[in-house]
């Protein structure tokens, strides 16, 4: 009998619920009963409620287990050794999950199935099928990408295929790639859970945008928060290059392309494009004023394409299988699919990709399973610290750049945190202009002075003093920051601010007229 | 928990040696010598400077900048909490303020017997398995009352 193949996710989010402790476990148990296994330490599925997800590949596919605690490896293995067997903790078929069922994976097409560190088990599951056909018309790519209607997933949504252009046409003896990895935005995790289950397929889009573009290098910078991240990203770029899939030759082709991963030093603002180039040239991460755009002159003054790492990843499988596919799934201008990330105070967190157009109340409700507190929804964030809050009488808003976009939020990087009704919606208004104040680079008065000043006024408020004049001059602040700040730091900081303010004004003690804003 | 060289210039400069030949190296510098010698000691930033050829003035920016770098040795132990929305939502304050009045000491300082560095941290990205932490390199999520007091009763010691 050949060894029994588990899966012990090695996915941070299941590492912070023990899962490396276990997978220690399941080796001695298995060692001590004398039965040959083999344990994969894949990415996660994306089902984090149930982490520690265990699986078995058994001859009716794989069958997972889970949320698996110390106490339940003995019964956990006695189960997988009976050709995954019944267990009070027994998941059954991952794919046959409603969860997952109802999802449409692309960009995560292999997240939780594959080992992230094997090159074989990535290209025995579709991988590098996208790089083959960019190979066979290097020149068509940026086409390819721009039909698409993909759009950057870091939270501004500009057009990918325009900004490869850009650069694709600029005239430069060197050009960069840069992955920007700086996943600070509290409610996402989507970034970090590609690179830990998937990485070849981030290397792999980042290849293709070199030879798109004409980039010889490129940089993934990593927030230091993510060490899991970091040291999964690194081992598949050596392993790559010694496949020859990176260096001189690329897959055997005549074009060159190399890889480095850099540490971020946890400041939120290096999340910026520009912000990031400084911090990568080894200066304080303080944000350029634009033009020029990175396009033409990024990093180290040369034409640079600097995408996030869900836009990179989502280039394999638009390669892969065509422009006309991808586009065919998503809503209005908001095509393709969104891995959106279930957080906060919901029973069913993860990450849930779809197509773009499924509205809020159905993520939060239907998918995310409701407050696992028992109490109800009072609002929710969307888009990370810069996003606004909605409260439940908008959650008929369809997830779609625009249709947020029209009703005052942002989907940003596709981060849903929810909050029940115990949230003091004030205090969550003064935490977005401390949280600015605390990470601004300082470059701008309006962001720098802004926040600081958004603070005090806050707090006048939540003091009672003089509080209607003192909303007025918050909501003047905040104009002020929307339109005079370099960068979406001071720029967003006044969507919580001013949704909070506009959506829960019983919170700040105000008059109903704020209502009349919506 | 984690060990640590104490200062030296030689060993400076020879870290600093190592990652000069990288586009960019200041970055990788000050990680590398946080991690030799647990903080970056302000003696290091004039070596810095001159093996890279800019100002003392920059060296000391780019330190002073990234929270990440401390100009300081950390306590024995490092407790960063997050702090951020998600774990807000799933009752994150409570614990930091639970966190702050067994150690005593408020975020971002050190007990007085140099044991324990507690830290706010804004996502460590497992914002769906709320509220975590990361005590000495290592994630820690699900966290409720029982499970910091037993982070804590850890770095007892």
């Amino acid at each position: 009998m050949s060894a029994l193949r588990i899966y012990v996710p090695g996915d941070a989010a299941a590492v912070a619920c023990g899962a490396d402790e276990i997978a220690i476990a399941i080796a001695s148990s298995a060692a001590k009963r004398k039965i040959a296994i083999g344990i994969v330490r894949n990415g996660s599925r994306g089902m984090h409620w149930l982490e520690p997800m265990l699986e078995v590949a058994t001859g009716k596919g794989r069958i997972a287990y889970g949320p698996v605690e110390l106490a339940d490896v003995e019964s956990v293995l006695d189960a997988m050794i009976g050709d995954g067997g019944d267990h009070k903790l027994r998941v059954g078929v991952p794919e046959e999950h409603p969860f997952l069922k109802t999802q449409t994976r692309l960009t995560f097409a292999r997240c939780g199935i594959v080992d992230p560190r094997s090159l074989d088990d990535y290209k025995a599951h579709g991988g590098y099928k996208g790089l083959a056909k960019a190979l066979t018309n290097p020149t068509g790519i940026v086409e390819e990408i721009s039909q698409s209607g993909l759009r950057g997933r870091g939270g501004a949504g500009f057009p990918t295929g325009i900004k490869w252009k850009t650069v694709a046409d600029a005239k430069a003896d060197r050009k960069y790639i840069v992955c920007n990895a700086d996943e600070g935005d509290s409610g996402t995790f989507a970034d970090r859970m590609i690179m830990e289950g998937d990485p070849f397929v981030l290397i792999e889009g980042m290849t293709i945008a070199g030879i798109a573009v004409g980039a010889t290098k490129g940089f993934i910078y990593i927030r230091s928060e993510y060490p899991h991240a970091i040291a999964v990203m690194g081992e598949a770029i050596d392993t790559a290059r010694r496949a020859g899939m990176l260096g001189k030759k690329v897959a055997g082709s005549n074009f060159e392309f190399n890889l480095e991963v850099r540490e971020g030093a946890g400041a939120y603002v290096c999340g910026e494009e520009t912000s990031l180039l400084e911090s990568l040239e080894g200066k304080r991460g303080v944000v350029r004023a634009k033009p020029p755009l990175p396009a033409h002159k990024g990093l180290f003054g040369k034409p640079t394409v600097i995408n996030n790492v869900l836009s990179l990843a989502t280039v394999p499988i638009i390669m892969d299988r065509g422009a006309a596919f991808y586009k065919d799934f998503g809503v209005g201008r908001s095509r393709g699919t969104m891995p959106i990330q279930l957080a906060g105070n919901l029973n069913y967190g993860g990450l849930f990709e779809t197509p773009f157009g499924i509205t809020l109340g159905e993520l939060v409700n239907d998918i995310g399973g409701g407050c696992f507190t028992g109490r109800p929804v009072k609002a929710v964030q969307v888009g990370g610290p810069l996003g606004a809050y909605f409260p439940p009488a908008l959650f008929d808003t369809p997830f779609d750049y625009e249709a947020f976009a029209k009703r005052d939020g942002l989907i940003g990087h596709a981060g849903v945190v929810v909050f029940d009704d115990t949230v003091d919606m004030a205090k969550q208004a003064r935490f977005a202009m401390e949280f600015c104040a605390v990470e601004s680079c300082g470059k701008c008065t309006p962001c720098r002075i802004g926040s600081a000043r958004g603070v005090e006024t806050v707090d006048r408020i939540i003091r009672d003093e003089n509080r209607a004049k003192n909303i007025e001059v918050l909501e003047d602040l905040c104009n002020t920051m929307k339109f005079g700040s370099l960068c979406a730091l001071g720029g967003f900081t006044p969507y919580p601010v001013m949704s909070a303010l506009t959506h829960f004004p019983e919170d700040f003690g105000a008059r109903p007229r704020l209502q009349a804003a919506e | 928990m984690p060990s640590y060289e104490p200062w030296s210039a030689d060993r400076t400069a020879q870290i600093t040696r190592e990652h000069q030949g990288l586009e960019g190296p200041l970055l990788p510098i000050l990680h590398a010598l946080q991690e030799e010698f647990g903080y970056i000691d302000e003696a290091a930033e004039p070596l810095i400077a001159e093996a890279l050829n800019i100002t003392r003035a920059e060296v000391h920016g780019v330190v002073t900048f990234y929270h990440d770098f401390r100009q300081a040795p950390a306590g024995r132990h490092v407790l960063k909490l997050c702090r951020a929305e998600a774990c807000q939502a799933a009752g994150g304050d409570a614990l930091a303020a639970r966190a702050e009045a067994r150690l005593g000491v408020t975020m971002g300082n050190t007990t007085a017997d140099r044991r324990v560095t507690l830290e706010p941290i804004y996502c460590l990205g497992l914002c769906s398995v709320s509220p975590s932490a990361m005590i000495d390199g290592k994630v820690v999520a699900r966290l409720d009352a029982k499970k910091l007091d037993s982070l804590l009763a850890a770095v007892d010691r």
